[in-house]
């Protein structure tokens, strides 16, 4: 499934993330930030309109990411 | 090496706690500048050690890697590698990593690394990780990483002590230059997983601080509310406090020019003193108090890692007008005054959605523009009630602020639907963990902001008042003449050939006159317009209330309160948009679609009105 479709609260791992076009700066810079396979991400909160843009846990940081950009990852729900 | 001036380079990922370390070692002592050609900001600053050497430490823009995507990053990775040009290469490169978030940071610490220069890494608020029960084995990560590690706590007192014995000594050795590629680079989260495997324990992921304060800050409904507060406490801050202290500035400044005009005979010398320096002096100070007070609520909110929160809650409903979350608190700054709101789009990393920002803020009901609305609508729109609640003047002020914010949402859909530039740009962006606030870095953040007002624009708008003082003086009536001075001058003849222009907008010549000295600031048309009508005395507003019905229709009124919503003024924001967009073709921009905004609107106002009134 996509980050962009987990439940509020649930955690999942990563699997990869996907370039949307060649050379794609976004999916790129997840990278950097740690979205890379077998790391844990948790979804935190939701944005308040349309439920964008999405809080992410990944290790000791939080990001928030537009529902867009969470569709690059693809990760594997953890059962709670 | 021992001798001279050592270059120290700072870096980090963005809020590492970078530039509280440089305040904590530099003290007021930096130099705030731009790069060449971009709007990233250069800061310089210099000490002195414990043995005498003189240590100048460049802080450079907070990167999470050498990816390059922002001009940030590459201006970063250049200077550090000595290829950016006019920039010598630093003999040591300091690394701070937030010791909370070393997963995230010790990354960008290895990207540095295969650099091959000398690094030290700073383990920074090594306080505030004790206190979560972090457990970092210093020696450890000192042996696996190669390079010396020292900790620091760049909030407190003599936080910085170990990493300034750390640099006054010998440079250390640099590991050996890696080649930088995709693949390499993408084995650095597993050489981090390892380091942090063998060096930390960490009894928690985040904060319970954190946690807890984000459950109300990003709460659906209780956010939005709590934003609300704040925004509406910052205003109100502004109005109580910013407002008074600028309207004795200007009080003062009418005191001095008074007193010249008893000092110094009439003629060209007192006028160009009291009515061009003087009075141009008074309104770019003017705006000053406003300025700092805004910005030390922006700072303060910046520093207590509030505002990613402001711009998470809101960066939907800002999307959808080609904006981002984080144009939110500049363009909110704009209903103030547009200068402080355009200099608050420093915060927006992204160049393209910086400028949009720029482009639509002055768009925003500036405090500027009351005393016109005040005016008009006293002498023109009836005290009315509305549906048995409502006053008519209070609706028609209030739709000409809806019309600033419906014309900046369209504008802002616009440009984004003009641009070529179609790319998905992210917003990616880290909340931070909350932080009290350090009085010394809200201090010097302010006292750069103050700098870079007066020092870069009081000579630009210096400059533009003496020519609109020049231009309404010149020439001087001829001797008998009966009319008001400025009927003869070059802005006497420019107001008239304004009125073939304007004329469509239902502008007769006195109004078109009086957009001339409103373009150095707004207030002034109402004492523009009192000169051309040729009232005076104490019940000058009474008496240009009354002078004005008598001249003009219902239907100019209204024409004239739209164009004032949306004109190209002041000239101010002008030069601040050419300062911090460092282009006279964003000027050029920013100025033509506003005037061709203003006159369509003004335009169908005027048409419109005059056939139903």
């Amino acid at each position: 499934m996509r980050l962009s479709e987990l439940p509020k609260g649930a955690s999942a791992v990563v699997e990869r993330v996907e370039d949307t076009h060649d050379n794609d700066p976004i999916a790129q810079r997840l990278r950097d930030l740690g979205f890379v396979e077998g790391e844990r991400v948790r979804l935190v909160a939701r944005g308040p309109i349309g439920a964008d843009p999405l809080l992410v846990q990944i290790g000791y940081t939080r990001f928030a990411l537009r529902r867009s950009e969470a569709a690059r990852v693809s990760v594997q729900q953890e059962q709670a | 090496m021992s001798t001279g001036t050592l270059r120290i380079a700072l870096v980090g990922n963005p809020n590492c706690g970078k530039t509280a370390l440089f305040n904590q070692l530099t003290g007021g002592r930096q130099k705030v500048a731009n790069y060449a050609g971009v709007t990233v900001e250069r800061k310089e600053g210099r000490f002195t050690a414990p043995s005498g050497r003189v240590l100048q430490i460049l802080d450079l823009p907070g990167t999470y890697s050498f990816d390059a995507t922002s001009p940030d990053e590459q201006i970063t990775r250049n200077v550090l590698e000595g290829n950016y040009p006019g920039e010598a290469a630093p003999d040591l490169i300091v690394c701070v990593a937030d010791a909370t978030n070393l997963r995230l940071h010790l990354r960008f610490v290895l990207e540095v690394k295969r650099l091959g220069r000398p690094v030290v890494l700073a383990l920074n608020m090594m306080d505030t990780a004790r206190r979560r029960g972090i457990e970092i084995d210093v020696d450890e990560l000192q042996r696996r990483l190669g390079m010396p590690v020292v900790e620091t706590v760049a909030v407190k007192r003599g936080g910085a002590r170990a990493l300034i014995e750390r640099v006054d000594g010998e440079v250390p050795v640099a590991a050996s230059a890696l080649p930088d590629d995709a693949v390499s680079r993408a084995g650095l989260h597993a050489q981090v997983r390892t380091l942090l495997d063998a060096t930390v324990r960490m009894p928690r992921a985040t904060s319970a601080l954190d946690d807890a304060l984000d459950r109300w800050a990003l709460h659906p409904v209780f956010g939005l509310l709590i934003l609300a507060v704040v925004m509406f406490l910052v205003f109100q801050a502004v109005y109580s406090f910013g407002k008074p202290m600028s309207d004795a500035i200007g009080d003062g400044f009418d005191w001095i020019g008074a007193h010249l005009s008893i000092w110094l005979p009439a003629g060209p010398l007192q006028g160009l003193l009291k009515d061009g320096i003087c009075t141009g002096l008074g309104t770019v100070l003017g705006f000053l108090p406003e300025i700092l007070v805004l910005f030390f609520f922006i700072l303060t909110l910046e520093e207590s890692g509030y505002l990613p929160r402001a711009a998470f809650l809101l960066d939907r409903m800002m999307l959808s007008v080609g904006l981002t979350g984080r144009s939110f608190i500049p363009l909110l700054s704009s209903f103030a005054c547009a200068i402080p709101g355009i200099m608050g789009t420093r915060s927006i990393q992204d160049p393209r959605d910086r400028l949009t920002t720029i482009l639509v803020a002055p768009l925003m009901t500036c405090s500027a523009r009351l005393p016109v609305y005040a005016l008009l609508i006293g002498a023109f729109i009836p005290m009315h009630r509305v549906w048995g609640i409502f006053n008519l003047q209070g609706l028609v002020l209030f739709a000409l602020y809806l019309a600033g914010i419906l014309g900046a949402m369209l504008v802002g859909w616009v440009i984004k639907h003009m641009r070529k530039d179609r790319s998905e740009h992210a917003l990616l962006m880290e909340l931070p963990s909350y932080r009290v606030p350090q009085p010394r870095d809200v201090v010097i953040g302010l006292w750069e902001r103050g700098a870079i007002f007066l020092k870069r624009l009081t000579g630009v708008i210096l400059a533009l008042t003496v020519i609109m003082w020049f231009i309404s003086t010149f020439p001087s009536p001829p001797a008998g003449a009966a009319g008001p001075a400025i009927d003869y001058s070059i802005a006497g003849y420019l107001g008239r050939g304004l009125q073939y222009v304007f004329a469509p907008l239902g502008f007769n010549w006195q109004i078109s006159l009086s957009l001339i000295p409103a373009f150095a600031a707004r207030e002034t048309a109402v004492a523009a317009l009192a000169t051309v009508y040729a009232v005076g005395g104490d019940a000058a507003a009474g008496g240009l209330a009354h002078a004005l019905t008598t001249n003009f229709s219902l239907a100019s009124a209204l024409s004239l309160l739209v164009w004032f919503a949306f004109a190209p003024q002041c000239m101010s924001t002008l030069a601040v948009i050419r300062r911090e967009t460092n282009s006279w073709r964003n000027v050029a921009i920013s100025f033509s679609y506003m005037f061709a905004v203003a006159y369509a609107a003004s335009l169908i106002t005027y048409q419109v009105a005059r056939l139903f009134l």
